[in-house]
């Protein structure tokens, strides 16, 4: 049953160094509050998950959080380039990274092999692509019934995913809306979860097929008004296009991004950092 | 080149018209969205968008800067979870063409948006595959738009990171249950379709204005030319003043965010 606890309670508890950790939200609802809360905490040689890593893992990747990358697309949506994971990439810092690298057709489809319990995620993909010759984890196999080959890939098992959603009712039943990319699937994947929420309310006051996560099967609920900006969350505020486009130059530069990190993550708390 | 319009405008009225009323889309960001759009407020009215953070039957009024922008959510006829989206719809054989763009685009029309260089030591990272690799193979056709230069017309990608016709034009033959490909690549000087036998990409169209010179100095291989090369028409008014005021708006918008 979820607990309710304060965001740097959830993190200290549930993300431990090492750990594998997807925080999802497919550029939508991403969970920017909890990023700076495992960057605040100093968590080390994590192995991220997500497909569009945006600029939550950017941040996590320069603050030298990360020891792999598990991903799908790692640009700044609309902008360029992630400059934080091009620089641990191609020349290693702060670190070196490892990265493994899919189609985001094989990552939803391993979310959701996960959510289902199955060892890996069988798809029609990768026909003629170059990433099987660079990711081990791209099998193929020969369909039993009709022998037509498809790819396999692991699915996606991670010891605590972090979501962010609109909202929670009072005993932590969790209501997500709009765009809801993977948020369920990485739940229901994880040994563990951590969603924070807009706010708690008495009641979810939705429809019958709304995507609805029970507090049964999430760990942790935290809240964090804000807690997605400067991605957006529907209903409550809208992306903030211009950090996207401002995120260039101050990521472009290490100096400058070790100088935004102490402003507008180490010198504030979990519960005013949100709105960076 | 006509001072009525310019050279990318050509390309995303272009790009535009090969879209038929009707067909269901599955849009890239970037120009095939400009394009795509373009194209369902003028001659293609019904025709369906689609964009892989979910959103079905998208109607936007601005051009998204990003793939999961609440527009495209608001104005869509119901949005579907991402596995939905690639499972259902993509690999369920629901989308008639697939839109992409690329960084780079070799003479079999594989797209590279991984890497320059070699994989263990890139000279430039690039974003990588996102839902293309299996749109390209899933999707009835594939259109492809992007500016035209040496740098991105390359003879052979330094990653296929989304098929075309493969290294040697055959990646897709005796495959089951794959779409036809790319059919007519759209640049700012010329269509290109690829050749029925070989898949090589073949110039069909120029630009007015556009010579065989200009499209070959701005071609990284020996490119071939059709037996009948046409004149691609030339952007109406109503055309051009739909795409300007989505511009228009579009920009206004994105600043004010």
């Amino acid at each position: 049953m979820a607990e309710f606890l304060s965001l740097a309670e959830a993190v200290d508890r549930y993300v431990a160094d090492g750990a594998t950790v997807a925080l999802e939200g497919f550029t939508h609802l991403i969970p920017f509050a909890a990023g700076h809360e495992i960057i605040r905490q100093k968590k080390r040689d994590l192995t991220l998950i997500r497909m569009t890593p945006d600029l939550i893992y950017d941040q996590m990747i320069g603050a030298g959080c990360a020891k792999k990358l598990i991903f799908s697309w790692g640009g700044n949506p609309g902008v360029g380039s992630l400059h934080r994971l091009r620089d641990a990439v191609e020349k290693g810092w702060p670190h070196q990274i490892e990265i493994l690298e899919h189609s985001h057709a094989a990552m939803a489809n391993a979310f959701e092999a996960g959510a289902a319990g199955l060892p890996l995620a069988i798809l029609r993909g990768y026909i003629g692509s170059d990433l099987p010759k660079v990711n081990d984890q791209i099998k193929f196999i020969d369909c039993p019934f009709t022998g037509e080959k498809l790819a396999a890939v692991p699915s996606i098992r991670p010891d605590v995913s972090i979501v962010h959603a609109q909202k929670a009712d009072k005993h932590g039943n969790v209501l997500v809306e709009g765009i809801i990319g993977v948020q369920k699937e990485a739940v229901l994947a994880a040994k563990h979860s951590i969603v924070t929420v807009e706010e708690i309310v008495d009641e979810l006051d939705c429809g019958p097929n709304a995507c609805v996560i029970p507090a049964w099967v999430i760990t942790a609920v935290a809240k964090a008004p804000g807690g997605a900006k400067p991605s957006y969350t529907h209903g409550y505020y809208p992306r903030s296009n211009k950090f996207y486009k401002d995120w260039d130059p101050i990521s472009r530069d290490r100096d400058a991004f070790n100088a935004w990190l102490d402003e507008h993550v180490f010198n504030t708390t979990a519960d005013n950092g949100a709105s960076a | 080149m006509s001072e009525r319009y310019s050279a990318s405008e050509m390309m995303t009225v272009t790009a535009s018209r090969a879209l038929t009323n009707g067909q269901s889309c599955f849009v890239g960001i970037g120009l095939p969205s400009e394009a795509a759009n373009l194209a369902r407020l003028t001659h293609a009215p019904d025709v369906v968008l689609i964009y892989e953070s979910g959103t079905l039957e998208t109607k936007p009024d601005v051009l998204p800067l990003s793939i999961g922008d609440g527009e495209l959510c608001e104005t869509a006829l119901t949005t579907v979870s991402v596995p939905e989206m690639f499972r259902y719809w993509v690999q369920g054989g629901k989308i008639d063409v697939g839109f992409l763009g690329a960084a780079q685009i070799d003479k079999y029309a594989n797209l590279n948006t991984t890497l320059i260089g070699d994989y263990t030591d890139p000279k430039v990272r690039l974003p990588g595959g996102g839902g293309a690799p299996e749109m390209a193979t899933a999707t009835g056709e594939i259109f492809i738009t992007l500016k035209q230069s040496k740098r991105t017309f390359v003879e052979a990608v330094d990653f296929v990171t989304t098929v075309g016709f493969g290294r040697d034009g055959t990646a897709r033959d005796g495959v089951p249950n794959i779409g036809k490909g790319p059919t007519r690549v759209i640049t700012d000087l010329c269509v290109m379709q690829p050749d029925p036998t070989t898949k090589e990409l073949t110039v069909t169209s120029l630009h007015p204005g556009v010579t065989r010179a200009d499209v070959i100095e701005a071609t990284g291989w020996d490119i071939a030319f059709a037996d009948d090369v046409s004149e691609t028409a030339e952007p109406d008014d109503q055309e051009l003043t739909v795409l300007r005021e989505l511009k228009t708006r579009t920009e206004k918008h994105h600043a004010e965010s």
